[in-house]
């Protein structure tokens, strides 16, 4: 009893599913989805309902649906707004957090503002744009950019004060110049946070993707699905929240790839400082 | 070499103004060790920090090679007490040594070699691609100290290098100094708040007041250059010497000073 | 825990010193974010007026804020404003309390946890968009379509963070509660739901943001009653300040939910520290 509390301890601590052999994990990571797929399987063959057709017909829907145009009629032009006001809410977001991060005076002046801009819910934001750039993509990367800008601007601001005083003692008696402490201290400093931000922008910005399409567009995968729910095309529709599902998925795998390295040293001293 | 006349530091704010550094005045010639003792509180990194060009001296000047110091100079190099905070958590090992080289548009090679030597010299040539983080406390501090060898500075300053690390990592330090120091030829300011250290280090221990600090004492440390952690230690002078400053140190916690004004001093020291 | 408290006082008169001094420095920040502030109402003001920005785009704050008085009076507002409140409060509900019993649950058994990561791994990040058309034809424009667009979004961020706590508990706490033989459900109360709080409050804070999120996008794309459809209403009729005053009420509203939960939580964990500093000693 007292011999294996240790042991015990030390798997809650270092909880994974890597300690499992290669069976087990296999069947933790693919039991509860696989099971999943099959109750739904089984339960839409039998439910003869018209709202949720047969997954057999959703599967068999899915290729035709999206792979004869759709890919490049819709859902490219969706995923090109989405980076575009992404990549704008970035660019906007860490150059504007980086220069209210730095300056006190700065950060006091534009405290409560920003604080209320941010909490106005992004989706408001669709209607009033809506005036200036009508509905073309222009809007819609603008909404997905204005959206998104504000954890990361918020985070980076958070990041960018709480570089360590000694690092910025130790570039400066190194007489780093301005360019070289920016890249090489400031940023690397901040991108803890600034990952934080971008990761909570990234689910703002494809939210806000799927409302502008919904709201007003000639393509895209928001207005797509829109289509098929308003032409009662049940199979489609689900073959389009199917595919949506699979693109937050696919994008936030592909954060992760991109935060790893980015990362590498957080984590590694992270864990070191637990460790003890 | 290094020249502090009439230093004073008051920081100001809209409350009130708090007086650091009241008055002091110093200097090392090239080539030599001089540590800086006194009780804790007593301005000592306000003083370094002064010195190093990171804070601006409210009155007198620091002259750097006759060059006044108005930010980091070129030929200083600065080794602070927080090692796990001086390095680059996002650099390597030998990227953290490289930086402040490249900064000073030395080519590659010439880098490379330099941050070779250096590693080599604070015995870190088999880890230049660890991360800082990978390391032990005395290998942090290795690191910062082969940064500022690498960098080549006329002086170096530092500032309570070890007083974050164990007894024993702490005593190699300083003997890894000692012989840095001797090969290099460079200038050494320390900082430290223990007594027996400055002595084994210096060529000459000055002794701070309290707030707002003064110059208590200029002692002389009159050891050959060759110095062993058992024999010098245990040699008679080095007692002497250690009672002696120890006495400093107690009277400048208890509010001595030098200067008249010694009531307000002691109003300070209650705490 | 006792190493945390600082042993030594500060001298009174420093002390004092530095209170004087935050206080200057509270002092100043307050005038700049006021500044701040009327800096930004005198660009919205100036811009239409001014001609940089076409009016009929964006008036003048002053119509905004005439706009707004107006709407104030109106009986339709304040309905429309509880609306929004009651979806918000309910989908919040829903979503805390089933996260947190699921949460506690799963993750306090070792084999659920690891048997459900991949699964929530997956689920979390589908965007609860779309669910839209799903919630309009199964559930109809009222308010339960647009609950399930809020419980889905919001139940993710308490789920996970009450993840994240349960996982944080004490394994030395957590193996003495074993040699001494203590009950699940004492466990349960006394060693894992004391150091999942906090988490918990942190889901709670969250999911408070995005419940309000997806409230007012329901409202504003399926039509459920509540400020968002006033909001579309007032696109549809072209009232441009209107939809200005509506913009400007969701932002107070999320300032006030964020504020709101800030408070909450710190009165929670204030709460919760000084029981546990109370067993401690």
């Amino acid at each position: 009893m007292t011999t294996a509390a240790p042991q015990a301890g030390a798997r809650q601590r270092f909880h994974s599913i890597r300690r499992y052999p290669l069976f087990r994990r296999l069947l933790l990571i693919f039991g509860l989805p696989a099971f999943l797929v099959v109750i739904w399987w089984i339960s839409s063959e039998r439910a003869d309902s018209f709202f949720y057709p047969a997954l057999s017909d959703i599967v068999a829907t899915f290729a035709p649906t999206w792979f004869e145009g759709r890919i490049t009629a819709d859902v490219f032009p969706s995923l090109g707004r989405l980076l575009a006001g992404y990549g704008v809410a970035l660019f906007v977001g860490i150059s504007l957090g980086i220069a209210i991060g730095l300056s006190a005076t700065l950060r006091s002046f534009s405290e409560p503002v920003l604080e209320f801009l941010r909490a106005i819910p992004p989706p408001v934001l669709v209607p009033i744009l809506m005036l200036f750039f009508g509905i073309g993509d222009a809007m819609k990367i603008v909404v997905i950019a204005t959206g998104a800008v504000w954890p990361i601007l918020l985070n980076t601001v958070e990041g960018v004060r709480g570089v360590d005083e000694v690092l910025r003692d130790t570039a400066r008696t190194y007489g780093l110049g301005s360019v070289t402490q920016l890249r090489t201290l400031v940023l690397r400093a901040s991108s803890p946070q600034i990952m934080t931000g971008a990761r909570q922008s990234l689910s703002i910005a494809i939210i806000l993707m799927v409302i502008s399409e919904m709201f007003a567009a000639h393509n895209g995968l928001g207005f797509s699905i829109v289509q098929f729910q308003r032409s009662f095309a049940l199979p489609e529709m689900w073959t389009g929240i199917i595919l949506l599902g699979l693109l937050g998925v696919g994008l936030s795998i592909v954060f992760r790839l991109i935060e790893n390295p980015i990362l590498h040293w957080y984590r590694g001293q992270r864990q070191s400082q637990r460790g003890g | 070499m290094l020249e502090v006349e009439g230093l004073q530091k008051i920081y100001r704010s809209a409350a009130g103004d708090t007086e650091a550094i009241r008055d002091l005045t110093f200097e090392a010639r090239a080539g030599e060790i001089v540590c800086i003792v006194g009780p804790s509180g007593a301005g000592k990194t306000t003083l370094l920090r002064c010195i190093s060009g990171l804070l601006e001296p409210t009155a007198g000047r620091v002259t750097l090679e006759g060059e006044e110091v108005v930010g980091p100079a070129r030929g200083m190099a600065v080794v602070f007490q927080e090692y796990a905070r001086s390095l680059f958590p996002w650099l390597t090992v030998s990227q953290n040594v490289e930086l402040p080289l490249k900064e000073k548009g030395l080519d590659r090679k010439t880098r490379r070699q330099l941050v070779e030597q250096s590693l080599e010299a604070v015995g870190l040539a088999d880890v230049p691609n660890s991360y800082p983080w990978q390391l032990s406390g005395g290998m942090q501090q290795r690191v910062a100290i082969a940064r500022a060898v690498a960098y080549e500075p006329h002086i170096l300053l530092m500032d309570e290098p070890f007083a974050a690390v164990d007894a024993q990592t702490r005593a190699d330090l300083e003997d890894l100094v000692r012989d840095l120091w001797e090969r290099l030829g460079i200038t050494l300011l320390f900082v430290t708040h223990d007594i027996d250290e400055s002595i084994y280090l210096g060529q000459r221990v000055l002794v701070l007041s309290g707030r707002p600090t003064v110059i208590l004492e200029d002692v002389k440390v009159d050891f050959p250059d060759q110095r062993d952690q058992l024999t010098t230690r245990n040699d008679p002078e080095f007692g002497r010497l250690r009672a002696h400053v120890y006495d400093l140190v107690q009277e400048a916690k208890r509010g001595f000073r030098p200067d008249a004004e010694a009531e307000s001093g002691a109003s300070v020291s209650t705490s | 825990m006792a190493t945390a408290v600082p042993t030594t006082a500060p001298p009174a008169r420093q002390s004092s010193a530095k209170q004087k001094r935050a206080r200057n420095f509270s002092v100043n920040r307050t005038i700049l974010g006021l500044a701040g502030i009327v800096t930004a109402l005198a660009v919205l003001e100036a811009l239409p007026r001014v001609g940089i920005v076409d009016r009929r785009f964006l008036p003048p704050f002053s119509e905004m804020a005439v706009a707004l008085s107006e709407r104030v009076q109106t009986s339709v507002f304040w309905e429309a404003l509880g609306n929004t409140l009651v979806t918000w409060a309910v989908g919040l509900s829903i979503a805390l309390i089933s996260g947190i019993l699921l949460g506690m649950i799963i993750g306090s058994v070792g084999v659920l946890r690891d048997a459900t990561a991949s699964t929530i791994e997956f689920l979390r990040p589908i965007p609860s968009v779309a669910l839209i058309p799903l919630a309009v034809l199964l559930l109809g424009t009222g308010r339960p379509g647009t609950l399930l667009l809020v419980v889905y979004a919001t139940f993710w961020q308490v789920l996970v963070q009450v993840l994240y706590g349960v996982q944080d508990v004490d394994p030395v706490a957590r193996d003495t509660s074993r040699v001494y033989k203590f009950r699940f459900l004492t466990v349960g109360l006394r060693l894992v739901w004391p150091t999942t709080l906090p988490y918990v409050m942190t889901g709670f804070r969250l999911g408070a943001t995005v419940a309000l999120i997806l409230t007012i996008t329901g409202e504003l794309i399926i039509g459920t009653p509540g400020l968002g459809r006033l909001l579309a209403i007032a696109q549809e009729s072209g009232q441009v300040a209107s939809m200005y005053a509506l913009v400007i009420v969701t932002g107070v509203l999320g300032v006030l939910v964020n504020l709101g939960a800030r408070q909450i939580e710190r009165r929670v964990l204030h709460w919760h520290a000084s029981i546990r500093r109370e067993t401690a000693s």
